[in-house]
């Protein structure tokens, strides 16, 4: 393995990443969960259900005012990452860990489903990544860096169905993966592939799995995403986790190791925990033994991220009033099949930001033992009961399945008579299952059924001795296939090497040099007018390919919320680029120093119509390391100052500086206020004993200057940076030069 | 099937089950339907299944289906595409590799099909 470490303040370079892939072992194997961390303390915090924090990480916004801690919840945090590009993945990968991911799941490429056999080399993909040996070993590697960078391990993820499930599993459980879907229910319910391969597929899968530790994860939630009421199919949905679960245990994965992909059914404008929440107890409580990943539903979400954001929150409530070993994080974006960077950063975000919301919730209240939750859970669980029941009587899974038992839209019992059917004689496979003859033999580990290894003197306890070990006992054993085809990840990258080289700069979506940036705007027309008027700002704003995202009427003529893509046609130059210089703070000591041997008296107030009074406290105030902290003596004289007033005190008391805070804006009432206090010093004549100073979240630090006041400061403006101006204005102006420090 | 709900009707002779009772209830039927489908894993193959014991083998994925069809077209599926791989290279006393790039290059599957009929012949 190289050397290659990540430094937190360089892009990770996927070029580096694909060197010597040929030779590359991934760390482990098996999933991991957290550790939990009961009673963690965290700043002045004590937290009930946190998890061991990270070792970097992008906190929450407002961390910032908590002394920038980030908490990690209990449950693992899966995000969904596939944009057809791995390499470009891999980069969203680390964005997503540092946020608190650390379940990736990769989508596969559409159709490789029916792909027979293993796909090879790195082409682009579809609606996803083609998974190969090439490409998982690549993002393997990536993870096993980012996991040490972030401090905490992280689980990898994707498919194993379709008509080439086992030979997945085995690649998986070669190259290191932790997580993978597999649920034979789903190939014959949305794939349609025979019902009787798919299980005897499963079955190997399955037990290749379990020699791996990998953590399963069922399909039973595309029932909800694929009937029409979603909500009818709960007895359903049970009855499909417990099928899986219970064949995937009896086939030798530890009941720790499955886990039920589980959705709230419904979503607002329903009464959707009123609904969902008696299901989820139900599940759980007959699932007890397996872990729950808690899904977000997908049936109903539209483009709006809001909107979305609000249904994974609720779904969240769901997950923190019962158990949610794993919690996902569908980008919200999945209304528009965009899945963008951003997305998966804020859905991984609201995640954490909910669950530590909530936390020690359950110490203070209970879930009712009687009443209509109680009543609301039962009935779920009888009509789970009689579901598997039927199944029996009409001659097994296959019998049921081929009457077209599930994804019915009624509430079973009730059948509205439009679920899927399949034919244990159809589907995609049909035709291709073979049975095992007497000598049937297979001299490999992980092998499922019948095995005849006696026949050659073989152990069944260790079938691949026979041939020495097969590659789960002997990697050199694996053949590892570089490229097949044109479409390479070495070409793709070679087209955007500028932007990776750092020479050139282009916003981007999911791909690097994309171009694509989101615009929000409100236009104040009817709905398709609106859209009209966006794609002609766009056209003339130089965008190309401009496309409406979402629309939302905000009254049906008054305006609508439009959200438009348009893509970037040039490129920005990186060494064109005027950046500001950091505010520079003076150190503790010397402002100490300087303000004992020139001591400062400083009159201050929120001016105009204005009782804001936050901002200027935080300023000044002692406790928020305002300016009184290197012992500026400060006199407040409140809200909703007269400007004469605040220059008069500062003149009464004599005072160096006047501090002005200034929150409302509109016309422009901030900076004619600093414009007044300006001229007021002036006729009063102290304008050369005062120091001016104005802030506000509303105000340009540029523009106040032009009021003639000696310096404004905006948002984010703290007392380190008022102590340090009024200090070296204080040195200029008396002629003293500017204290140099050393850089740190 | 289009039935109207009869949940009151049906649910009769387990309204009286303790929620205990039910559970265990819920888990012997999932176990009867279930059991039937570990049936079907045990005693058939498929061609991914081969693929995967061929991969397991050390043989490339650019070679298994060709192997995997070569058994097909032969009958040779219910021994095992791996057994039929693994036949050859004893026979001839390669490695499983050369064997399995013999096979997949359309190779020694006359003398390695007459191994498996000359043991059903005894």
């Amino acid at each position: 393995m190289a050397d290659m470490i990540l430094k937190h303040n360089e892009k990770l370079d996927v070029r580096e990443i694909l060197k010597d892939l040929d030779k590359y072992e991934p760390k482990r194997r098996g999933w991991v969960w957290r550790k939990p961390a009961p009673n963690l303390e965290m700043g002045p915090f004590v937290y009930k259900d946190a998890s061991e924090p990270l070792k970097n990480s992008v906190g929450l916004p407002p961390a910032k005012f908590f002394g920038n801690i980030d908490p990690q919840p209990l449950p693992v945090i899966t995000t969904e990452i596939a944009s057809g590009r791995f390499e470009d993945d891999i980069r969203r990968m680390r964005m997503a860990a540092w946020h608190g991911a650390d379940h990736i799941m990769v989508i596969r490429h559409m159709g490789q489903s029916h792909i027979d056999g293993l796909m090879e080399g790195t082409p682009q993909g579809i609606g996803g990544v083609p998974i190969t040996r090439k490409q998982v070993r690549a993002q393997r590697k990536a993870l096993d860096l980012i996991e040490e960078e972030v401090g905490r391990p992280i689980n990898y993820h994707s498919y194993v169905s379709g008509v080439a499930g086992p030979d997945v599993a085995v690649m998986f459980a070669e190259e290191g993966i932790n997580g993978a879907h597999q649920d034979p229910q789903y190939n014959v319910l949305y794939r349609d592939i025979n019902m009787v391969r798919s299980f005897v597929d499963a079955c190997e899968s399955k037990k290749v799995m379990a020699w791996a530790g990998i953590l399963q994860i069922d399909g039973a939630h595309n029932a909800n995403a694929t009937a029409r009421e979603a909500w009818k199919v709960m007895p359903e949905l049970i009855v499909q986790h417990a099928i899986n679960s219970l064949f995937s245990e009896k086939v030798g994965i530890k009941p720790e190791n499955i886990s039920l992909s589980t959705v709230p059914p419904t979503a607002t404008p329903a009464p959707c925990v009123y609904l969902d929440l008696p299901y989820a107890i139900a599940l759980r409580d007959f699932c007890d033994r397996y872990k729950m990943r808690a899904q977000q539903n997908t049936k109903y979400i539209c483009s709006s991220v809001r909107e979305a954001t609000v249904t994974h929150v609720l779904n969240m409530l769901i997950s923190k009033l019962t158990r949610a070993d794993i919690q996902s994080t569908i980008t919200p974006d999945e209304g528009r099949n965009v899945p963008w960077h951003i997305y998966n950063i804020e859905a991984c975000d609201t995640a954490k930001q909910t669950l530590i919301g909530l936390d020690g919730l359950m110490d203070f209240v209970e879930l009712k033992k009687d009443g209509p939750l109680k009543d609301h859970v039962r009935d779920l669980k009888e009509r789970a009961v009689l579901f598997m029941e039927e199944i029996i009587e009409v001659g097994g899974y296959f019998n049921a399945v081929e009457e077209g038992f599930f994804v019915d839209s009624a509430k079973y019992p009730e059948r509205n008579g439009d679920g899927i059917a399949r034919k244990s004689a159809g589907g995609v496979g049909y035709g291709f299952i073979f049975e095992r003859e007497e000598d049937y033999m297979a001299p490999v580990t992980a092998h499922f059924g019948y095995n005849n290894v006696e026949q050659y003197g073989g152990d069944p306890e260790n079938p691949s001795a026979l041939i020495g070990g097969c590659t789960f006992e002997d990697r050199s054993k694996i053949v590892y296939i570089d490229e097949l085809d044109e479409d390479t990840v070495d070409a793709r990258l070679a087209k955007v090497k500028k932007y990776l080289d750092g020479d050139a700069i282009k916003p981007e979506v999911e791909w690097c040099g994309d171009g694509v940036v989101l615009m929000t705007m409100m236009i104040p027309t009817e709905k398709r007018m609106a859209e009209a008027a966006a794609l002609d700002i766009g056209a003339r704003l130089g965008l190309e390919d401009c496309e409406v995202t979402s629309k939302e009427v905000l009254q049906e003529a008054e305006g609508t919320r439009i959200e438009m893509k348009g893509r970037v046609p040039f490129d920005v130059d990186p060494t064109t680029l005027e950046i500001p210089p950091e505010p520079h703070h003076l150190s503790d000591a010397i402002l100490f120093k300087e303000l004992e041997e020139h001591p400062m008296r400083v009159v201050c107030g929120t001016v105009g119509e204005d009782e804001h009074s936050v901002g200027l406290r935080e300023i000044i105030n002692i406790k928020h390391g305002g300016i009184e902290k290197w012992g500026v003596e400060v006199h407040y004289l409140g809200t909703s100052v007269p400007v004469e007033k605040l220059v008069d005190a500062a003149i009464e008391l004599n005072a160096n500086a006047i501090l002005a805070s200034t929150i409302i804006s509109h016309d422009n009432v901030h900076y004619k206020n600093m414009k007044r206090i300006n001229e007021l010093a002036i006729e009063k004549g102290i304008r050369d004993d005062v120091i001016i100073c104005a802030g506000g979240t509303q105000v340009v630090p540029e523009e106040a200057l032009k009021t003639g006041i000696d310096q404004g400061f905006g948002r984010d403006s703290h007392g380190i940076d008022v102590a340090t101006f009024l200090v070296e204005e204080a040195r200029r102006r008396r002629g003293e030069p500017p204290i140099e420090e050393d850089a740190e | 099937m289009k039935r109207a709900d009869d949940f009151q009707e049906r649910r009769k002779h387990i309204a009286n089950l303790s929620d205990e009772e039910l559970y265990k209830r819920f888990w012997e039927l999932t176990e009867q339907v279930v059991n039937p489908l570990l049936e079907y894993g045990r005693k058939n193959t498929t061609p991914s299944v081969e693929r995967a014991v061929l991969l397991r083998m050390g043989i490339s994925s650019l070679e298994t289906q060709k192997i995997v069809e070569g058994c097909m077209d032969r009958g040779l599926m219910g021994h095992g595409a791996g057994h039929v791989v693994y036949k050859l290279s004893k026979e001839k006393n390669i490695s499983i590799p050369e064997a399995g790039t013999m096979l997949a290059e359309g190779k020694g599957w006359d003398e390695v099909a007459a191994l498996f009929t000359k043991k059903e012949d005894k």
